[in-house]
């Protein structure tokens, strides 16, 4: 035998490093974990940052232009931009932070189980959640919020509920290719049970698939959020949240264009950054992102 | 070099190195040093395992590399002309035209969405001076020269409508389309069955006697050469280790690989098993200073690691890389002794199938709802045979013949239409898995045809090992590992790799561990699925060994898959042969391969190569795809040399016992056969 | 080939009712029907008992699924809870526009994004590739609402050169949209075009990478010639069940687009619905929504089978 280097399998810790190391070889992937840690270390340290008051009002200040005082101006009610536009992540980036592992998850787990079992089930499975997923995202988050109102106890479960249904079905779908191979008819042929095949064969080859989905995900689901807290349905103010600011700001774009400038950054570059993330992520791990649709 | 030099060489390979970077930047030779040249009508052969760079040097010759390598130094030299300085537009004149090339696997090389028709006239109008109005009439003579039945018809196909067979004689004939002075064959028969890769062999044997084109043909199958080619070059590790005339290189081979590889090759001829030729080639630059072979080299000395041996002419004109040509002549040609066969009374049987049948049609939506059986023809039927503890049974025949759906049923993977499985001592099992008790399920175990999809890429080797022992025995911890390590020892695998994960092992480990895996179990009787054929020929003759051993120290029962006649009959006890997953023969091993036999049975032999220059395959049967679902009567009426008349038609031939429990299952009485 | 055919359509029947069963459900479980919406405040004792009885609102749910999917099945989608008219005329026009604003997106962004997808496959990790590819990231990332508000910061505010917001009155004629459409229409084939190039891009680059494209060029065959004729036929045909998913998920940026621009359509009469509690237009809106989803990506599989010779000569394969 060839007596080469003794490999060994790469630890947790390893592999997490070797593939951050990865994701930091490419560029884009390191502008994107850069602007992704840079957003949760202001969604963390965020309030000890902020120059002033974000729901400080002060009716001589309405509506300023950027100055050495106010970096990015004044809105409406004279409250500080900048400030408003530091802390403005926060709700969102909690929100979906929670709700992003609740809906991989439980999409995760659904979609192997029915991967592996087949049969009717999986068909019918299959159908509802087609069918839910010929609804609009708006429509079944929107009417879950107007009845149940827009607090964060029921933003995290609706999200997670909602976002966990496409999940099931890349989930299953990477079942089925996992299913088909000849490891898992090995342990079917040596009776092993369903769980311990979900847990010891099935879940090993899945996971990176539902990490990358996961991250993706997360970027959508921050869309969603925004988009709702800008229609209106999303944080109630006075909290400061980029969506709703960019609503505020809209009707006073003509003569003060920072106020709408300042939250589209803070929004824009998370969402570019974790999509690069996962884009970078995808890569590292081996699973082509673009060919997947983004319902 | 002999001094036939006075006709120009059509293709010139001169010192050729390619290669491509690494990871650490440095650059990893897959070619070095290659020295070849074709004349014009010759035909070549590159013969080597996977990863010797056959492949790449036959493209290199077209001036092709494939994404990331390059050329780091030498020249390949077509007609005179640097290929690897021609423009763009040179290269596609010549490409195609005056050189083509028959790729490896027709079914993906042919464009799925243009049909047959299509593709064979984009290569007239790019490389014939035949105005448009005559592409049709030439696209069916073409066809008609690759002898397609109803070339017009299979004009208007498209790739996927035709059998592999067909799909590699319409490639041919695409080559042929540009009326081309050399053809490349990269591996053109790999993945054929036996019969039609025999079929398509002659086939390009006669073309060259027709047209009086040069040849180089790339092949694993040394079988395959030595039927079509008049010289070959034995490559290993991107270096031309051997070069000489076909008789020469297969009667005489004056290269240790060589004449490993050789006796490494099982033959239909003999019994014994073939010699296994250890260890792995180096991984490219990883060859070191000295000889590339030097860690696998019985006959290797102390300057074999140092210096790299040279290309050297011997008397016979041959070439070879070794230092020590002189004596590889002393190295054995195969195994000592012949391993005993058994002829084993029925009645102490491990397994027996009683009238199995297997049916893939499901019963349809409105089937379900009239209650209604699906009542298609079965797609294994009739299948009783039993086995006796410790006795391996080779199960032969072509793709599609149900050898591995049976191992399915009996498995439990698939649920049988009809028929009993029984193991001795349980009775019969439950047809499911799901429904099968532990200690039943313990005593029979599967291994896959290839181990990179049967072993789960993502567990350790001791994982993998551990599911068995675990779930059979409930071991863990210090018993576990002890257990798992003397598991890897009777495979001949050390306890560090234990660690290791599957994509870290060469193929030939890999089979190791998946054999260790059904061997925890410890069963009483194993089902191989083809469990060589994704194997290069060295390393299955070690893993054939392997088997071989287990079975004498463990008394384990094989049922043993596989369409390799020569394979089959190295290990087998019996032999059953299958056709369209009905039994055409069964009987010891030595009776089967002998006459009389079953017309398929006939076919089947006639169509294997050896590795001998003085042998020539006896192709009686037509080279016609069968149909599903097999005919009723005999299954192999469509294509039986021999069809007696109406009777094969419609009646099931029966069963004729011979001497020895040799059974045939033919119109034909055992006299005439 | 056939049988393919009359099991999708099957399918997408299913879909359909499953979906208007989980509407009806769903605006069934929560809390609050139509009168207590419509009456608000005043939705308590005999008024209340009153407009449940005239709405009908007490037989059993089962009964009321049935007479409204029966009614809708005829193009009869109930009548609206605010106002009390049919709903299939609120909404003629109000679909009418939804889909002129997604045919005209669609006019330019699908084949804007396959002649995007293909260059950048063909120039991978060059230059073009890499600018296309980022801004494809950029416009599949950024919400409907940050780059429509730019570009009516641009276009209108700065520029001055098309109108920021819809003035158009919902049953105006089609020419009346124009060029106060061009904005919305914009930001959605934005989205829309990067969504396809990314997979344009992917699916081309796989079927140059192929043994057929590998045997092209070793047959000879010019490099323009191996990319229109052997590669793009194979290489576009994934891409059209990714354009009918795309313009499906659109139906849901939709929303917010119209929002924003004021434009007269489906999607903002849904929101207005919603915020109204007007359930039984909510209901029917839903519903419409669902069945275009359904149909355009039986339409995809459709025009799949047709182009894909693989499927389309099944027939003969399976004899």
């Amino acid at each position: 035998m060839a007596v080469a280097s003794i490999h060994r399998r790469p630890s947790f810790t390893a592999r997490f490093v070797g593939v951050t190391a990865d994701i930091t070889a490419r560029p884009s992937g390191a502008i994107g974990l850069g602007l992704v840690t840079f957003h949760l270390m202001l969604a963390i340290f965020g309030p000890w940052l902020a120059p002033y008051d974000y729901k400080a009002v002060d009716a001589n200040l309405i509506l300023q232009g950027p100055s050495g005082l106010h970096w990015f101006g004044t809105d409406h009610l004279g409250r500080d931009t900048f400030s408003r536009t530091l802390l403005g992540g926060r709700e969102a980036i909690l929100v979906t932070g929670i709700a992003t592992p609740i809906a991989v998850l439980w999409g995760g787990f659904v979609g192997i189980f029915f991967g592996l079992v087949g049969g009717k089930i999986d068909d019918v499975l299959m159908r509802v959640v087609d069918a839910f997923l010929s609804l609009p995202w708006i429509l079944k988050m929107l009417l879950l919020i107007v009845t149940f109102g827009t607090g964060i106890e029921v933003l995290i479960p609706t999200l997670a509920f909602f976002y966990g249904i496409p999940v099931i079905r890349i989930a299953r779908a990477a079942t089925h290719d996992v299913v088909a191979r000849d490891f898992v008819q090995a342990a079917r042929a040596r009776g092993h049970g369903k769980m311990t095949i979900i847990r010891s064969e099935l879940l090993p080859n899945v996971r990176d698939a539902l990490l990358v989905e996961g991250a993706m995900r997360w970027s959508w689901m921050l869309l969603a959020f925004s988009s709702l807290s800008f229609l209106g349905f999303g944080v109630s103010p006075p909290t400061p949240d980029w969506g709703l600011m960019i609503a505020d700001a809209r009707g006073y774009m003509s003569f003060a264009p920072s106020g709408v400038l300042a939250p589209v950054l803070g929004l824009s570059s998370l969402i570019i950054g974790i999509n690069l993330t996962a884009d970078a992520l995808a890569k590292a791990l081996g699973i082509d992102r673009a060919q997947k649709a983004p319902v | 070099m002999k001094d036939t030099m006075t006709v120009d060489p059509l293709i010139r390979v001169r010192d050729l190195s390619i290669g491509f970077t690494g990871r650490s930047g440095i650059t990893l030779p897959v070619l070095r040093n290659i020295d070849v040249a074709v004349r014009p009508g010759e035909s070549l052969g590159l013969v080597g395992e996977s990863g010797s760079g056959k492949s790449t040097l036959a493209l290199a010759m077209m001036g092709y590399l494939k994404h990331g390598l390059r050329v780091i130094g030498g020249e390949a030299r077509y007609a005179g002309l640097d290929m690897f300085a021609l423009t763009r537009r040179e290269l596609e004149g010549i490409r195609g035209g005056r050189l083509a090339l028959i790729p490896q696997n027709s079914g993906q090389s042919l464009t799925p969405t243009l049909r047959i028709g299509a593709q064979l006239s984009e290569a007239l109008r790019l490389h014939s001076k035949l105005p448009e109005g005559e592409h049709a009439v030439r696209v069916v003579e073409l066809l008609e020269q690759v002898r397609l039945p109803d070339p017009s018809a299979i004009a208007g196909r498209y790739p996927h409508e035709l059998s592999g067979g067909q799909q590699q004689r319409a490639a041919i004939a695409m080559a042929l389309a540009g009326e081309p002075e050399a053809l490349l064959l990269d591996e053109p028969t790999t993945g054929l069955d036996v019969t039609t890769q025999a079929h398509v062999l002659e086939l390009l044997r006669d073309l060259a006697a027709e047209t009086g084109m040069a040849m180089v043909y790339v092949s694993h199958d040394l079988g395959a050469i030595a039927r079509v080619c008049d010289r070959v070059v034995v490559m290993y590790a991107g270096e031309a280790v051997l070069e000489g005339t076909t008789r020469e290189v297969l009667r005489n081979p004056r290269h240790p690989y060589a004449r490993g590889l050789l006796a490494s090759i099982p033959k239909l001829a003999d019994a014994r098993l073939p010699l296994a030729l250890d260890g792995r080639p180096p991984a490219p630059g990883q060859a070191g200073a000295g000889c590339a072979f030097v860690q696998r080299c019985a006959i290797a000395g102390e300057g074999c690691r140092t210096a790299r041996p040279e290309l050297a002419t011997l008397p016979s004109g041959a070439r070879v890389r070794c230092h020590h040509a002189d004596r590889v002549g002393s190295l054995p040609a195969r195994a000592p002794a012949e391993t005993g066969r058994r002829v084993i009374a029925e009645s102490d049987a491990i397994l027996s199938l009683g009238d199995l049948s297997i049916s893939y049609a499901r019963p349809g939506i409105l089937d379900q709802l009239f209650g209604r059986r699906p009542t298609a023809t079965p797609t294994v039927d009739g299948i009783t045979i039993a086995l006796a503890k410790g006795e391996t049974l080779g199960l032969v025949g072509e793709s599609g013949s149900g050898k591995s759906t049976i191992l399915k049923a009996v498995a439990g993977l698939l649920p049988p239409a009809g028929g009993r499985i029984e193991l001795a001592g349980d009775g019969a099992l439950p047809p499911l898995v799901d429904d099968r008790r532990p200690d039943q399920l313990r005593r029979v175990q599967l291994i896959f045809q290839n181990p990179d999809e049967s072993l789960n890429p993502r567990q350790t080797i001791a994982e993998i090992l551990a599911q068995p022992l675990r779930l059979y025995f409930g071991l863990s911890g210090e018993a576990l590992r002890q257990r798992t390590e003397a598991l890897l020892e009777s495979v001949r695998l050390g306890a560090h790799y234990m660690d290791r994960l599957p994509s870290q092992l060469s193929g030939g480990e890999k089979q190791r561990v998946a054999v260790a895996r059904a061997f925890a179990a410890e069963p009483d009787l194993v089902l191989c699925d083809e469990v060589t054929s994704a194997l290069d020929v060295s390393v299955q003759a070690a893993v054939l060994d392997l088997l071989d051993q287990l079975r004498r120290s463990r008394n384990t029962a094989y049922v043993f898959v596989s369409h390799d006649l020569a394979v089959v009959r190295a290990l087998s006890d019996r032999v059953a042969v299958l056709y369209q997953g009905r039994l055409c023969e069964i009987g010891p091993a030595a009776a089967v391969y002998a006459a009389p036999s079953h017309p398929y049975t006939e076919v089947l032999l006639g169509a294997v190569l050896e590795p001998d220059p003085d042998t020539a395959p006896r192709l009686t049967a037509a080279d016609i795809p069968e149909r599903s679902p097999p005919a009723r009567g005999c299954p192999f009426q469509r294509r039986c040399p021999r069809k007696l008349g109406p009777q094969c038609d419609t009646d099931m031939p029966p069963w004729r016992r011979g001497k020895g429990g040799h059974s045939i299952r033919c119109h034909i009485p055992h006299e005439q056969l | 080939m056939l049988r393919m055919l009359v099991r999708r359509l099957a399918l997408g029947a299913i879909t359909v009712f499953l979906v208007s069963l989980i509407i009806f459900a769903g605006v069934e479980i929560l809390p609050g029907d139509a009168c207590t919406a419509f009456l608000e405040r005043e939705a308590q004792g005999q008024l209340l008992e009153n407009c449940r009885q005239e709405l009908g609102l007490k037989r059993p749910a089962s009964e009321r699924y049935l007479e409204w999917a029966a009614g809708a099945l005829t193009g009869d989608l109930g009548v609206s809870a605010n106002g009390q008219k049919p709903i299939s005329e609120l909404v003629g026009y109000r679909l009418r526009n939804t889909l002129l604003l997604a045919s005209c997106s669609m006019l330019v962004g699908v084949p804007l994004a396959l002649l995007l997808g293909v260059v950048a496959a063909l120039w991978r990790d060059r230059l073009a590739d890499l600018a296309i590819s980022t801004i494809a990231i950029g416009a599949m990332t950024i919400p409907e609402f940050v780059s429509a508000t730019i570009l009516i910061l641009i276009f209108s505010v700065w520029l001055g050169w098309i109108p920021g917001i819809v003035l158009t009155s919902a049953d105006a004629p089609v020419a009346e949209f124009f060029p106060e459409i061009l904005l919305p229409m914009m930001v959605l084939t934005f989205v829309m075009t990067a969504h396809i190039l990314r997979t344009v891009r992917s699916s081309v680059i796989e079927a140059m990478a192929s043994d057929y494209a590998q045997m092209a060029t070793l047959k000879g065959v010019p490099y323009w010639r191996i990319v229109f004729r052997h590669v793009l036929p194979n290489a576009l045909l994934p891409a059209i069940n990714v354009v009918a998913l795309t313009i499906a998920w659109l139906l849901g940026g939709v929303v917010v687009i119209e929002t924003v621009f004021n434009y007269p359509g489906l999607g903002r009469m849904m929101i207005d619905s919603i915020s109204d509690r007007d359930l039984p237009v909510t209901q029917a809106i839903a519903l419409i929504i669902a069945s275009v989803y359904v149909g355009v990506n039986l339409a995809a599989d459709l025009l799949t089978m047709i182009a894909n010779p693989r499927l389309r000569t099944m027939h003969m394969r399976k004899g």
